[in-house]
C-alpha cells in the first residue's frame, strides 16, 4: 500500500499547520475570546449583587442596558471628560515626546544614555507614588506649581478642587509621567533616519526647520501612526490617575469613562451594566482607530 | 512508544502535598518569619519508588496511604520547585537510594501534619485588627485546647471585594469581620449565619449589654447576623482654644448656637480659613444632620426615595448653607494635604469624624494644640443629635462546617477583657457598655463624648444599595453646594435616580424574595 492511500484511508486528517497553533489557539479562546463572549452575554442581562446571590434574579433585559447608559447623564460627563482629556492631553503627549526625542538625540547632546534614562524614569515609577508627589505640587496654598505662579504674579489656583482645572492638572500629569515611553519610539524612528539624507538636504540649502519638514517628518510618518493609536487607545483607557488623585471629583469633571466601569462593576457589582460601559469604549476606539488608519 | 526518558523509571511523582502554616509552625522552626505572617505554606512534591522497581517492592501500601492524606489541604502555596528534570536524569543507584529514603521521611511529616482531634477555625480580619488580634490567639488556644486559629489579614481598602471573591468562588472564612454597612449586601447573599439562639444561650453575651443602635446595623428582619466587635460614631472633634477666644468656652448644644459659633470664627479667622471642615465627598455629616431631623431617606419598605420630604429637605438645606455662608470649605477629602497640619495651622475648627482620629491627633498634633471632642448640637432642645452607627462586627460564614468552634472564637472576643484588651492595643472603642472601664476607654478624656454619643446613634437604611444611594446623595449634594442646580432639582434627581437604582428591589419584592429590610 502506498503511502498516499494510507493518508486518504485516514477518517481525519488536521494539518500540521492547525496542529502547531491549536495550543496558542486554546489559550486565546479561553483566555479571551470566551471571557468576551461572557461580557457580552453579561451585558444583556442586569447582574447585580442579587443575582451573585441567586441565578433566579437575573433577568435577561436585550439592550436594556444600553439605553439605559445613553440616557444616563453621567456616561455623558464621563465621554466629554475622556474626550476631553483624549483631544488635549494625545497630541501635548506626542508633541512632548517628539520635542523630548529630537533634543536627546541631537547631536551636540552628551550623556543620551543618562537623558534617555530620566526621560523614561516617569514612565516605569508608580502611579500612586507619582500621584502622592504631584498632590503636593498642585496644592492650592504650598504647591510647588502656585509658588512658582505666585512668582510671576498669578493668584493661587486650586488645581485639583477647581471642576475648571482638574482636567488640566490630570492631562498634565498624565503627559509627564507617559511621554517617556513614546519618545524611546521617536527615538528609534530618528536613528533610522540616514544621515546621507540630511547630508543632501544641506548641500541643497535646506535650513534647520526645512530639513526637519521635509525629512524627519514625512519619514517619521509610519512611526507618528503608530504612535497615535497606542496613545489614543491608551488615553480613551484613562482610569489610574483620576482614580487616585480626585476619584473623578471634584463635580465628576475628571470622571473618566473606565472610572465609571469601574465604579458600577466593582464598586456597586453592576455587572450587566459595566460590562455594556466595557462595550460602548470598545466601539468608540474601534471607530477612531479605524478613522486614524483611513487617514493616513 | 518509547517511555519518557527524563525521569528514572523506577521513581513516579505521587503528589505534591502542601503543608499550611499553622502545623509548620508546631512542626518545624525552619519557615521563614516573612513567611508564616502571609499565612503561606510550602509546596513538597514527593517522589515514591515505582512499585515494580527494585524499591517499589512492598511500598504500595505506602503509596495508597499517602494519597489519602496529600489532599486536602488548603492554603497559597509557595513553590519551591526542584529542577527535576536535570536533577534526577542521572539515573545512578545511589540517588534512587537516597530518594526512597528522603521520600519515606517527606511520608511521616505529611502523616504527622494531619491533625486528630484539632479543628482549625479560619478568621479574616481586617487592617489593623487583623494584626493585633494575632496576639490575642495564644491565650484563646490555651483556654480551647481543641480549636486551632488561623487568622488572615486583609487591608480595609480590598476587603470587601474579596469577601464577595469569596463567597463566589466558595473560599469563606468560618469566621469574618465586617464593616457593619455591609452586613444587609452579605445577607442578601445568604452568606451570614443568624446568631440569634447562640446569643440567648449564651453565657457571655448579654444583648443588653450591647449598645442597641449599634446592635441594630446587624439586625435584618428580626435577625442578628452580626456580634458587634467593636464600635464607631462620628462628631465633633474640635479646637477648643480658638473656640473659646471666639467666646465659646463649651461646645455647642444646638444647631443654632453651632452656627452662632462657627459665624464668630469665621469673623476672626484668616482669608482662606473655614470654621469647619466637611469634605464634599464624604455623605455622612449630611446624612447625620438628616437623621437628627428626624428624616427616613427611604420609603415603603426601602423601595422608593425619600429626599423631597420636609425633613431631607430642611437638613439638605442647611447643609448646603454652610457652604454657601463660607462656614465650610468647598473641598473634597484629596484635596486636604495634610489633615493634621491645617487641623494645628488653625485651617479649621470644627471637623467631623470618628475615634480611629483620636490616636492620630494626639500622635501628630503637636502638644501646644488642644483639642476636644463633643457630641453632636441637636436641631432642637434634645441634645444631642443622634449620629451614625458605624464599627464592625463579626459575621459567621453560613456554609461553615465548623460553626461550634468558630461561635467559641466569637464568644471569646465578645468578652469585655477581651474587648478591653483590644482597646489598648488598637484603640477601638468596645461594643459593650461594661468593658467601658476606667482600664478601658472611660479613663480617657476624649472618648467620653463618644460615650454619650454611643447611646445616640442610629443606623442608616439596611439594604445592599445604601452605598450607591450615599454616594448620589453626595453627587447631588455637591452640584447643589456648587450652585450647578437648585435645592429642588438636587432633591428632585436624587429621587428619581435612587428611585430607578431601587426597581430590581420592588420586582424581588413583588416576586415575594425575602430581602433584608
Amino acid at each position: 500500500m502506498t503511502a498516499a492511500a494510507e493518508r486518504s484511508s485516514a477518517p481525519f486528517r488536521v494539518s500540521p499547520g492547525i496542529a502547531f497553533v491549536a495550543p496558542a489557539l486554546c489559550a486565546i479562546v479561553t483566555f479571551f475570546f470566551l471571557p468576551v463572549a461572557g461580557a457580552v452575554l453579561l451585558s444583556f442581562t442586569d447582574f447585580d449583587i442579587y443575582a451573585v446571590a441567586s441565578w433566579r434574579n437575573l433577568r435577561f433585559i436585550a439592550f436594556g442596558n444600553y439605553s439605559r447608559l445613553l440616557r444616563d447623564p453621567l456616561f455623558w460627563i464621563a465621554l466629554e471628560n475622556t474626550l476631553y482629556f483624549v483631544a488635549v492631553g494625545a497630541p501635548l503627549s506626542m508633541g512632548v515626546s517628539l520635542g523630548a526625542a529630537l533634543l536627546v538625540n541631537a547631536r551636540l547632546v552628551r550623556f543620551k544614555g543618562v537623558f534617555r534614562t530620566l526621560f523614561f524614569l516617569p514612565v516605569v515609577t508608580t502611579l500612586v507614588a507619582v500621584a502622592v508627589v504631584w498632590r503636593y505640587v498642585y496644592h492650592p496654598r504650598f504647591g510647588l506649581l502656585n509658588q512658582g505662579l505666585g512668582l510671576l504674579g498669578v493668584g493661587p489656583i486650586d488645581w485639583l478642587g477647581d471642576p475648571r482645572w482638574a482636567m488640566p492638572s490630570i492631562i498634565l500629569m498624565a503627559a509627564w509621567k507617559n511621554f517617556g515611553f513614546n519618545m524611546i519610539v521617536f527615538i528609534a524612528a530618528l536613528q533610522s533616519v540616514p544621515e546621507s539624507l540630511y547630508e543632501a538636504a544641506r548641500l541643497d540649502g535646506a535650513s534647520f526647520p526645512q530639513q526637519f519638514r521635509h525629512v524627519t517628518l514625512p519619514l517619521l510618518a509610519p512611526t507618528f501612526l503608530f504612535v497615535s493609536v497606542i496613545t489614543l487607545i491608551g488615553y480613551f483607557q484613562l482610569f489610574a490617575e483620576p482614580y487616585v488623585m480626585t476619584q473623578g471629583g471634584p463635580a465628576n469633571r475628571t470622571l473618566s469613562i473606565v472610572l465609571l466601569m469601574y465604579e458600577q462593576g466593582f464598586r456597586w457589582w453592576n455587572m450587566g451594566y459595566a460590562a455594556a460601559v466595557a462595550f460602548v469604549l470598545f466601539v468608540i476606539i474601534l471607530c477612531l482607530t479605524l478613522v486614524q488608519t483611513r487617514l493616513r | 512508544m518509547r517511555r519518557r526518558a527524563l525521569l528514572p523509571e523506577s521513581l513516579q511523582i505521587v503528589a505534591v502535598i502542601r503543608l499550611p502554616v499553622s502545623e509548620n509552625r508546631r512542626s518545624g522552626r525552619r519557615i521563614h518569619t516573612s513567611d508564616r505572617r502571609r499565612g503561606r505554606g510550602f509546596l513538597w512534591a514527593i517522589w515514591i519508588p515505582h512499585p515494580r522497581s527494585a524499591f517499589g517492592r512492598g511500598s504500595n501500601a505506602l503509596a495508597s496511604k499517602k494519597r489519602s492524606i496529600d489532599l486536602g489541604f488548603e492554603g497559597v502555596g509557595e513553590v519551591r520547585r526542584e529542577e527535576a528534570e536535570t536533577r534526577f536524569a542521572r539515573d545512578s543507584r545511589a540517588w534512587r537510594r537516597i530518594l526512597a529514603l528522603a521520600s519515606l521521611a517527606a511520608l511521616t511529616v505529611g502523616c504527622r501534619s494531619k491533625p486528630s482531634a484539632t479543628t482549625v477555625v479560619e478568621f479574616w480580619a481586617l487592617g489593623r485588627e487583623g494584626e493585633v488580634v494575632q496576639r490575642m490567639i495564644p491565650d484563646f488556644e490555651r483556654r480551647h485546647p481543641g480549636i486551632r486559629l488561623r487568622v488572615q489579614q486583609i487591608p480595609w481598602s480590598a476587603a470587601h471585594e474579596k469577601l464577595l471573591t469569596a463567597y463566589v468562588g466558595e473560599a469563606m472564612p468560618d469566621v469574618f469581620q465586617v464593616g457593619n454597612t455591609w452586613i444587609p449586601e452579605f445577607v442578601a447573599l445568604n452568606a451570614i449565619e443568624p446568631l440569634d439562639q447562640r446569643m440567648q444561650s449564651s453565657t457571655v453575651i448579654a444583648v443588653a449589654d450591647y449598645f442597641p443602635g449599634i446592635l441594630d446595623t446587624s439586625v435584618i428582619e428580626r435577625a442578628t447576623y452580626g456580634l458587634p466587635w467593636y464600635v464607631d460614631t462620628r462628631l465633633l472633634f474640635y479646637r477648643s482654644d480658638l473656640l473659646e477666644r471666639a467666646g465659646y468656652p463649651a461646645p455647642p448644644r444646638d444647631w443654632r448656637a453651632w452656627v452662632d459659633a462657627m459665624t464668630r470664627v469665621k469673623e476672626r479667622a484668616a482669608p482662606g480659613d473655614f470654621p469647619t471642615l466637611l469634605p464634599v465627598n464624604e455623605w455622612q455629616p449630611l446624612v447625620i444632620l438628616a437623621l437628627q431631623l428626624g428624616a427616613d431617606l427611604l420609603r415603603e419598605r426601602d423601595t422608593y426615595g425619600d429626599f423631597e420630604s420636609a425633613a431631607f429637605r430642611a437638613a439638605f438645606t442647611f447643609y448646603v448653607d454652610l457652604f454657601r455662608r463660607g462656614l465650610a470649605p468647598l473641598a473634597t477629602q484629596t484635596q486636604v494635604a495634610n489633615l493634621y497640619q491645617d487641623f494645628a495651622r488653625g485651617a479649621f475648627v470644627f471637623y467631623v469624624s470618628g475615634p480611629w482620629n483620636i490616636g492620630e491627633f494626639r500622635e501628630r498634633l503637636p502638644a501646644s494644640v488642644t483639642w476636644a471632642t463633643a457630641p453632636w448640637p441637636a436641631p432642637d432642645q434634645r441634645y444631642p443629635g443622634v449620629s451614625l452607627a458605624g464599627g464592625a462586627s463579626l459575621a459567621m460564614f453560613r456554609g461553615s462546617p465548623r460553626k461550634d468552634a468558630a461561635w467559641q472564637w466569637l464568644e471569646y472576643l465578645s468578652e469585655p477583657a477581651q474587648q478591653i484588651a483590644l482597646y489598648r492595643l488598637t484603640g477601638d472603642l468596645p461594643s459593650r457598655k461594661s468593658a467601658w472601664t476606667e482600664e478601658g476607654p472611660a479613663g480617657d478624656e476624649q472618648t467620653r463624648a463618644f460615650r454619650i454619643q454611643l447611646d445616640h446613634v442610629r443606623p442608616t437604611p439596611k439594604i445592599p444599595e445604601w452605598e450607591r444611594i450615599a454616594d448620589e446623595i453626595t453627587r447631588h449634594a455637591e452640584a447643589a453646594i456648587r450652585g450647578q442646580v437648585t435645592i429642588d432639582e438636587a432633591l428632585a434627581a436624587l429621587d428619581r435616580n435612587v428611585d430607578a437604582m431601587l426597581e430590581k428591589r420592588r420586582w424581588l419584592i413583588e416576586r415575594g424574595e425575602r430581602l433584608p429590610s
